[in-house]
């Protein structure tokens, strides 16, 4: 069974829920999928036993001992990023797509397409299971391409391990790497907190995998802050027939848990709040 | 700080953080409410065309929405001769082919219009399409600001044509304020490769602290300048405030934890707008950078 956590806004919570189910599971496989913020491992302290390096985007280069700056590629980027400087033909990498297309065109030959393999495929050992993980290298592009590889790479490891459960951390947006997050999942819970812009961003994230047809439950974080936001996100999710996963009161614990490199239900394992975190979980993987 | 000094200076600024929720948002619409007064000249825009929200915190009416479009290849398949060349040029992995079959597609949603496909076309089978990825909205706020919302349609894969679109609509300001995507990955770059400055907003626990780095790598790699607000400060742990100062980062401002800025924030108030001190902070540490880091437009 594979479940995705994931909110359309950020920083409502989800790696904190993650982490709390993570600790509640024995024997899982937790993913995370925030290839670049991703942050599971500072609490569990995976043993990393495999790490690999990821092709991402190609970007183009030029040999300016060939180049004649005739200009044609310039013509024919629609990414505009082939500007004249100096009066020399240069490339920009920032706007560069990697569609390898001026390279093709280049009536010289004079452009080549350069990997960038700085990204990484990480995974190991943890207290409660294998975990796998990606590492966006700074400014690259292609998460949604890096998600895929580590999703890959869990189910495989799930498959050797005899793992029930995959259990997934999502990135916020609804973008690239989402869509290559929740795609076959079996379930996506939505972590999402009472404020304007809270609402605003679960109803695009539902509006997304309503489009997939996923099965999806809501996690109201802090509910109690606003209670009259938190009433509009209940009918909401009536009217999308969603179900309400948990609604959890702030807590000043949590993160106390995080900054002690714990999970809340490590750190607090018999108060209420673990409680219902174990409620939560049970009925997704009951359901 | 006297504000004539400052009126032949532009600046665009970007309010940005790894983590989301670290409060982008908020310091965002605070920014550009405190400088209204002496800054008329002024635009926000909300390039986090995933989840654009900003433009929830003020009374503004929609002035007008611009399609925006990305090109994808139509394939005529009396034409076609299914020869694969189209295939072999497409780095996306956009176009489906099993020649024996006679079957050829286009997966829309992994095509980026690069238009390698039809220049690999020698039987003239490819044309091509707009294709709608997205919207930027301009708004017009009570006071007479613009607001830019960049807005990617729900089940487009990317939203950097959408933010790029929205930043040909800031010519002629003398200020602009962008709120940015969260992560370092494509949309982030495409925002603040506009910037002069890059505010990095954090908070201070562990999470907030491995994003902020992986943020300041990037920034370094695109030679922009930037500084720290740690928001929700008083909170988490105090490796955040050594590791600002190891890098020697600028330590723009702490935000204390507060319940009331929480509740207001949450109903869709523009926090400064409600509580003067937020208010001369902001408009304080934005006279400040643009001072340092503004261009003379004369």
């Amino acid at each position: 069974m594979e479940i995705a956590v994931i909110s359309g806004k950020g920083g409502t919570g989800k790696s904190s829920v993650t982490a709390a189910f993570t600790s509640l599971l024995k024997n899982v496989v937790l993913v995370d999928c925030d290839v670049d913020a991703a942050n599971l491992y500072i609490l569990f302290e995976p043993e990393i036993d495999e790490k690999t390096s990821f092709v991402g985007a190609q970007k183009a280069e030029i040999d300016y001992n060939n180049c004649t700056n005739c200009g044609i590629c310039m013509d024919y980027c629609r990414f505009d990023a082939i500007k004249i400087e100096n009066g020399k033909i240069a490339i920009n990498e920032i706007f560069c797509d990697g569609c390898q297309l001026c390279s093709r065109i280049c009536p010289e030959k004079a452009i080549t397409m350069i990997n960038n393999d700085e990204s990484l495929l990480l995974s190991g050992n943890f207290r409660y299971g294998k975990m796998v993980y990606g590492r966006l290298a700074p400014g690259e592009e292609n998460s949604g391409k890096l998600v895929n590889i580590v999703r890959e790479k869990a189910r495989k490891i799930a498959e050797q391990n005899n793992s029930k459960v995959i259990l997934i951390d999502g990135p916020p947006g609804i973008g690239c790497p989402v869509i290559s997050t929740v795609t076959g999942v079996d379930h996506v819970v939505v972590v999402t907190e009472p404020s304007l812009s809270g609402m605003h961003d679960l109803i695009r994230t539902v509006e997304m995998t309503e489009n997939f047809n996923l099965k999806t439950w809501v996690i109201i974080n802090k509910f109690d802050l606003n209670r009259e936001m938190s009433e509009k996100i209940f009918e909401f999710c009536n009217l999308k027939s969603i179900q309400i996963l948990a609604k959890l009161p702030y807590h000043e614990q949590v993160v106390e848990a995080m900054v002690n490199c714990k999970s809340i239900s490590e750190w607090e394992p018999d108060s209420d709040f673990t409680k219902i975190f174990e409620d939560a979980i049970d009925k997704v993987i009951n359901s | 700080m006297e504000v004539e000094k400052l009126v032949n200076k532009t600046i665009k600024i970007a309010i940005a953080s790894g983590k989301g929720g670290t409060g982008k948002t908020l310091i965002a619409t605070s920014m550009f409410y405190a400088i209204q007064e002496n800054f008329k000249n002024s635009v926000l825009v909300d390039c986090d065309a995933e989840e654009p929200n900003s433009v929830l915190f003020f009374k503004a009416n929609l002035q007008r929405s611009v399609e925006v479009v990305q090109k994808v290849p139509v394939i005529d398949t009396d034409k076609c001769t299914f020869c694969g060349k189209c295939h072999d040029y497409c780095a996306y992995n956009a176009i489906f082919i099993i020649p024996p079959s006679r079957i050829i597609k286009v997966i829309e949603e992994l095509c980026h219009g690069c238009g390698a496909c039809s220049v690999a076309c020698e039987y003239d089978a490819i044309t091509e399409k707009d294709m709608e990825v997205g919207r930027v909205n301009v708004f017009v706020s009570n006071e007479g600001f613009n607001i830019i919302e960049a807005r990617m349609k729900n089940g487009v894969m990317t939203p950097v044509p959408v933010i790029k679109a929205a930043h040909k609509y800031t010519v002629d300001k003398q200020v602009v304020i962008m709120d940015s995507p969260p992560g370092t990955s494509c949309p982030f770059i495409q925002t603040v490769v506009e910037a002069d400055y890059v505010i990095l907003v954090t908070e201070p626990t562990p999470f907030g602290l491995s994003d902020l780095k992986q943020s300041v790598n990037t920034l370094k790699t695109m030679n922009k300048n930037y500084g720290v607000i740690i928001n929700r400060a008083g909170l988490g742990d105090k490796k955040i405030f050594d590791y600002l100062k190891s890098e020697d980062i600028d330590l723009l401002a702490e935000i204390p934890f507060d319940k009331e800025i929480a509740v207001l924030y949450s109903n869709g108030n523009i926090v400064a707008a409600h509580n003067d001190k937020i208010k001369i902070l902001f408009a304080n540490l934005f006279e400040s950078i643009l001072e340092r880091y503004g261009n003379s437009s004369n």
